[in-house]
C-alpha cells in the first residue's frame, strides 16, 4: 500500500557531488517552507569536490520535527553509484523518482515501492546542446516533476528563482524553462499527484532558516569579537567565512571605511590560537574557529590560557575523528578534549547550544564569559548545527545590553593606589584583576607566565605559590557554574523514576522521541544540559531519579564520563545511549534505544513471578 | 634563581631623556643568566635603545617564547608588560597583540631554538605577513637550558662542548627573512654594543617587519674552539658592511664623514638613518643583492653584520587588513555592536 501523507514524509536526494544539485536540491527546501510548511534538510556530503556520492535529505514536518527521522519515503535517485542502496532505503509503501533515460532491469528495483520514471537526461538532450548546461538543468529539471508529483505551489518555486536571479533576467527565464519542463512532462505522462502532498500550512510563523556556522559568526560579531584567526578544516571554515562577510556588511568604518576588525587565515591551529590568545591578552575580543583535530593542536596554548588566565573563544564544530577521518559527518566527539585540554590539571568552559538560533546567543555570551572569568570558552556546536540550515527562532538582540569586559584595572583605579595582584583574589570569587598592556607608567605591569608565580606575578617556583594558585583557579571554575546558561529540566506529565540527559544536536530529534515514547506508555523526565562545568541542578536532577539516560553522538559516552567525574555519580545509574556512525542522531534511533532499555527494566523478576 | 632585589635608588645626576626618565627606568630585574652571557648585553642594549629614543616605557610590549633568550625580557623594561608563551609560538601571540591594539611597541625577543627550530614556521609566516615589530633573535646556536644540544642554527662541522659533530645544515635566519619579505633585516654580534643598540633603535622605529639576528655566544655550553659561535670565531669572521652610526630623530643631521662613505635613509615616521658604509659596493635597498652577498660569505665562513636590508615604503599587516586608527581593543558597543534593527534585517533575509 502506497504511503499516504500530506506534509508529514522524508525526502531524500542522492546526487553525484559536483553536478551543481545543491542549489537545485536547497530550492526545494525553501519552496516547502514558503508554503508555510516546517522542513529540516540535511546534507550528507562525502569529503571530496567532485565525483563522490553526495544526499540531500529534507524532512517535511508540519508537526514541526525538526530532527533527523531515519528511512526515506521519496527517493530521488539521481546517482547510479548508490542506486542499490538508495532503492534498499525507501520505506516500505515509499516512492521512487529516477532518470527513465536509459532502461532498467527489473530487477533493479522493488515491488513494495512505487516507481516514477522522468526520461531527465533526454529531456535535457533534447532542449540543450551545451554538455553543462545539460548537467545543471537536469537538477531544475526534477524539481519541475517534484512540483507537479507533491503538488506543490510551483509559484513558489519560481519566485525564489526570481530572487535567485535578481537582476539576471536570462538565467531566470532559463531556470524557469527548465522547471516547466520536467512539470509539464509529469503532467502529461505520469499519474500525479502522488501519496506523497504538500499543502498550505501555518507551520513556519516568523521563523528563519539559518546555518549554525553562519549564527555563530553573527553572534561573534554582535559579542564584540574584533580578532579572529583560523585555519580551514571541515566542518568549521564556512564559519570564517561567514564572519568575514558579516563583517564586510556591518563591520566597516561609515567614513573612513576601514575595518573595525582583523582577520587573519594563519598558518595552522597553532598560530590561530596564539593569535587569539596574543589578542585577549591584549584586550581585544578574540575567538578561533576549527574542528577536533585543529583542537588537538591547540593543546598547549589552551593550557598556557588557563593558567595565564586569558580570555578566548574557540568554536568548535565538531565531525567524526581523526584527522584522516571522516570530516564530513557530524559528531558530539570533542567533549573529553576540551573539557580537560591541555597538559596540567585544566578545565575549561563549554557550551552546549541546540540549534543557530541558540547559537548566535551563545556565540556572544562567549565572549563576555570569556571576559568575566578570563580563560578559554569553548562553544560545542558540530557539524550538523554548523553546515545544515535549520528553522529556528529570529535572531533577537538588546539594544540596552553591554558587554561584560570582566574585571579591567584602570589607569585611573591604579592612580587611587589601589593594590594590584595579577592573581590576587580580591572579591573571593577565584577572579583576579587584570591590566591591559599599556595601561600605566609605573603601576599595574606585570609578566605573564603559565605558573611560576605569586599572587603578584612576582616570580617564584615555591610549591605552595603553585597550590595557591591552583586553589584559586578551581574556586574560579565553581564561580563560572552559577554565571553559565542553566540547563533546562521538562518533566513528563506522569511521576516517573526516569530521567533522560541530553545536549546540542540532539535536542531536535530528542524532542520527537519523547512523544514517541509517551505514546507507548514511556514516561521520561529530561534535562537539557548546556554547559559545562554543570550547574548544581544536574547532580540534583540524577538524585531524584533511578536510571538517567545520557543521549549523546560519540562511542565513549563522554558527557557521562564528565558528569561521574565532576558530580561524583554513580556510573551504574546513568544509562550511556550512543549514537556514532556518522550520521545525526534521529527520534526513532532514541526512541528505539531508549524504549527497548525501559522494558527491560520492567521485566518482573522469575522469583517474583513464582513466589 | 637569583633573589638579589635591585636598589631602586640612583645618582642624582643620572642622565635623563627627552621625557626625563633615566637609563634605570628602562631597566628590570636582574638577569638569572649565567655570568658573561651574550644574552645580558642584547638587554643592555635594548634599554639603551628605549631611553635614546625616548620611548615612553610602559608603550612597549615584549612577548617571548620559552628557552634563556625569552627568558630576558624579565631583565629590562620592568614597567612593561611581558608575555612568556610557548616555544616557539611568539610570533602568532604577537600578532595577536598587535593587532589588538596598533598604538604599542611590540618587541619580540626569542632564540635560534625557538626561532629556527620549533617556532621556524610561525617566524617565517609572521615576518611574510608585515607584523609591525621588532623580532630580536638571540642566537647562540645551542640550547642552553636544556644544556648544550645543537639547535637548528648551529653550523655544519661544528663541534659542541661534548666533542660531538654537527651533521645538519644550518638555517641562516636572515637568509629566510629576506625571503619571505621582512622590511628590515639585520645581523649584529652582542660583543658589539656600539653597533647593535642602533640597529635595534632602527628596528624599533622601522614599519613593519623588521629582523635583528644578534649573534650571542652562550658561555656555558657554546664557547669552546671548534664553535662558530663563539666570542673568539664571530670576532675573527665579522664581517660588517656598514655602521649605522646614530638615529637623528627629527632633528637637523650633522655628517662628518667624507662624501660618499655615508647613506641617509628616510623612515616613514619622518626620522633619518645616518648609514656609514664600510662595504662602498653594499647596497641596503636590493633584497636580491642582499641574499647573493650573505650566501657568497657564508661560503667563506663569514659572519655578514650590519643594515643588510631595509625598504624606504614598507607597509604592515593593519595596513593590508585596512584596520581602523582606534587600537581594536578600545572599540566599545557603539563601535562594535550593529544592535536589533540590523538584526531584524538579517532575519528578514533569511525567510
Amino acid at each position: 500500500m502506497p504511503i499516504q501523507s500530506v506534509n508529514d514524509f522524508v525526502v531524500r536526494f542522492a546526487n553525484v557531488n559536483g553536478s551543481g544539485s545543491a542549489s537545485a536540491n536547497e530550492m526545494f527546501a525553501r519552496a516547502v517552507l514558503r508554503m508555510g510548511i516546517p522542513v529540516a534538510p540535511r546534507n550528507i556530503f562525502p569529503s571530496n569536490i567532485q565525483g563522490l556520492p553526495t544526499w540531500y535529505e529534507v524532512r517535511i514536518s508540519e508537526a514541526g520535527h525538526l530532527g533527523a527521522r531515519g528511512g526515506t519515503d521519496l527517493m530521488v535517485a539521481m546517482n547510479p553509484q548508490t542506486w542499490d542502496k538508495d532503492v534498499a532505503g525507501i520505506e516500505p509503501g515509499g516512492y521512487l523518482l529516477y532518470d527513465s533515460t536509459k532502461p532498467m532491469p527489473k530487477s533493479k528495483f522493488r515491488d513494495d515501492i512505487t516507481v516514477i520514471g522522468v526520461p531527465l537526461t533526454a529531456i535535457c538532450n533534447r532542449e540543450y546542446t551545451d554538455p553543462r548546461q545539460r548537467q545543471l538543468f537536469k537538477n531544475i529539471v526534477y524539481l519541475g516533476a517534484l512540483s507537479a508529483l507533491l503538488e506543490m505551489d510551483v509559484g513558489e518555486i519560481e519566485k525564489l528563482i526570481a530572487e535567485q536571479y535578481k537582476g539576471k533576467e536570462k538565467l531566470f527565464d532559463a531556470n524557469k524553462h527548465a522547471l516547466h519542463l520536467g512539470r509539464d512532462w509529469v503532467m502529461m505522462n505520469v499519474q500525479h499527484p502522488i501519496g506523497l502532498r504538500l499543502q498550505r500550512a501555518n507551520g513556519v510563523g516568523d521563523r528563519i532558516f539559518l546555518e549554525g556556522n553562519s549564527a555563530a559568526a553573527l553572534g561573534a560579531l554582535y559579542g564584540g569579537a574584533t580578532v579572529c584567526a583560523w585555519y580551514p578544516i571541515t566542518p568549521s571554515s564556512s564559519l570564517a567565512e561567514a564572519f568575514t562577510r558579516h563583517c564586510n556588511r556591518l563591520r566597516v568604518d561609515a567614513d573612513s571605511k576601514k575595518a573595525k576588525y582583523a582577520i587573519v587565515q594563519a598558518e595552522d591551529e597553532l598560530a590561530s590560537i596564539g593569535i587569539v590568545i596574543g589578542a585577549g591578552w591584549n584586550g581585544a575580543r578574540a575567538f578561533t574557529a576549527t574542528s577536533g583535530p585543529g583542537i588537538s593542536l591547540m593543546q598547549e596554548f589552551l593550557g598556557l590560557a588557563y593558567f595565564a588566565e586569558i580570555p578566548a573563544v574557540i568554536f568548535d564544530v565538531q565531525r567524526a575523528g581523526p584527522s584522516t577521518g571522516m570530516p564530513t559527518r557530524t559528531q558530539q566527539t570533542d567533549i573529553i578534549s576540551c573539557a580537560y585540554a591541555s597538559h596540567g590539571d585544566t578545565k575549561h568552559v563549554l557550551l552546549f547550544p541546540e540549534n543557530p538560533a541558540e547559537t548566535f546567543e551563545f556565540g556572544a555570551i562567549a565572549f563576555d564569559l570569556a571576559d568575566r572569568l578570563q580563560t578559554p570558552v569553548f562553544v560545542m556546536i558540530d557539524l550538523d548545527i554548523g553546515m545544515n540550515h535549520h528553522l529556528c527562532r529570529p535572531l533577537t538582540w538588546d539594544d540596552t545590553r553591554k558587554y561584560d569586559r570582566g574585571k579591567v584595572m584602570t589607569a585611573a583605579a591604579l592612580e587611587t593606589g589601589k593594590d594590584f595582584g595579577r592573581y590576587l583574589d580580591v572579591d573571593g570569587d577565584g577572579i583576579p584583576y587584570r591590566t591591559y598592556p599599556g595601561t600605566h607608567p609605573s603601576k599595574g605591569s606585570f609578566f605573564t607566565r603559565g605558573t611560576s608565580r605569586d599572587r603578584y606575578a612576582r616570580y617564584t617556583e615555591e610549591g605552595a605559590a603553585y597550590a595557591d594558585n591552583m586553589q584559586r583557579l578551581l574556586r574560579k571554575f565553581e564561580t563560572a557554574k552559577d554565571l553559565v546558561p542553566r540547563p533546562l529540566q521538562a518533566n513528563a506529565n506522569k511521576p516517573t523514576k526516569y530521567g533522560v540527559i541530553y545536549f546540542g544536536s540532539t535536542s531536535p530529534p530528542m524532542d520527537e522521541a519523547i512523544q514517541m515514547l509517551e505514546a507507548n506508555g514511556q514516561y521520561l523526565d529530561r534535562l537539557r544540559v548546556r554547559t559545562f562545568p554543570f550547574h548544581s541542578s544536574v547532580t540534583s536532577f540524577i538524585a531524584e531519579h533511578d536510571f538517567v539516560f545520557v543521549v549523546e553522538q560519540n562511542r565513549d559516552s563522554q558527557l557521562r564520563s564528565l558528569v561521574v567525574n565532576e558530580c561524583g555519580i554513580d556510573p551504574v545509574r546513568l544509562v550511556p545511549i550512543l549514537h556514532y556512525d556518522g550520521t545525526p542522531i534521529t527520534a526513532r534511533f532514541i526512541a528505539r534505544a531508549i524504549g527497548e532499555h525501559l522494558d527491560a527494566l520492567k521485566v518482573t523478576p522469575l522469583r517474583k513471578v513464582v513466589s | 634563581m637569583t633573589y638579589i632585589v635591585k636598589p631602586k635608588f640612583h645618582h642624582p645626576e643620572l642622565p635623563k631623556n627627552a621625557l626625563g626618565y633615566t637609563h634605570r627606568d628602562y631597566e628590570g630585574a636582574v638577569s638569572t643568566l649565567c655570568a658573561g652571557c651574550g644574552h645580558d648585553s642584547i638587554s643592555a642594549s635594548i634599554i639603551e635603545a628605549c631611553f635614546e629614543l625616548s620611548i615612553t616605557p610602559h608603550r612597549v610590549a615584549k612577548l617571548s617564547g620559552i628557552g634563556c633568550s625569552s627568558k630576558t625580557p624579565t631583565y629590562f623594561l620592568g614597567n612593561s608588560h611581558g608575555f612568556n608563551s610557548v616555544h616557539g609560538r611568539m610570533p602568532s601571540v604577537l600578532t595577536g597583540a598587535n593587532l589588538a591594539n596598533r598604538d604599542l611597541i611590540y618587541l619580540g625577543v626569542s632564540g635560534d631554538g625557538d626561532t629556527a627550530s620549533i617556532g621556524f614556521g610561525q617566524f617565517a609566516h609572521a615576518i611574510r605577513r608585515g607584523v609591525n615589530m621588532a623580532y630580536i633573535v638571540e642566537n647562540n646556536g645551542v640550547y642552553g637550558l636544556t644544556k648544550g644540544q645543537f639547535s637548528a642554527t648551529a653550523d655544519r662541522g661544528s663541534k659542541s662542548k661534548r666533542g660531538l659533530t654537527n651533521s645538519d645544515n644550518a638555517i641562516d635566519l636572515v637568509a629566510i627573512a629576506l625571503q619571505v619579505g621582512a622590511t628590515f633585516v639585520a645581523r649584529s654580534f652582542s660583543g658589539d654594543k656600539a653597533q647593535l643598540t642602533p640597529l635595534i633603535k632602527a628596528a624599533i622605529e622601522h614599519r613593519g617587519a623588521a629582523f635583528i639576528d644578534v649573534i650571542s655566544p652562550c658561555v656555558a655550553f657554546n664557547n669552546h674552539s671548534g664553535s662558530t659561535k663563539s666570542f673568539d670565531y664571530v670576532r675573527e669572521h665579522n664581517e660588517a658592511v656598514n655602521f649605522l652610526d646614530f638615529m637623528t630623530g627629527r632633528a637637523p643631521i650633522h655628517v662628518d664623514y667624507a662624501p660618499g662613505t655615508i647613506e641617509l635613509v628616510e623612515q616613514h615616521d619622518g626620522t633619518t638613518l645616518a648609514l656609514r658604509k664600510l662595504d662602498a659596493e653594499y647596497d641596503v635597498h636590493d633584497r636580491l643583492a642582499a641574499m647573493t652577498f650573505l650566501q657568497h660569505h657564508a661560503a667563506k665562513g663569514q659572519i655578514v653584520t650590519g643594515l643588510l636590508y631595509v625598504e624606504d615604503e614598507s607597509s604592515d599587516l593593519h595596513g593590508h587588513l585596512n584596520t581602523v586608527d582606534a587600537p581594536l581593543n578600545a572599540l566599545s558597543e557603539k563601535e562594535l555592536c550593529p544592535g536589533s534593527a540590523a538584526l531584524d534585517k538579517i532575519n528578514a533575509s533569511l525567510r
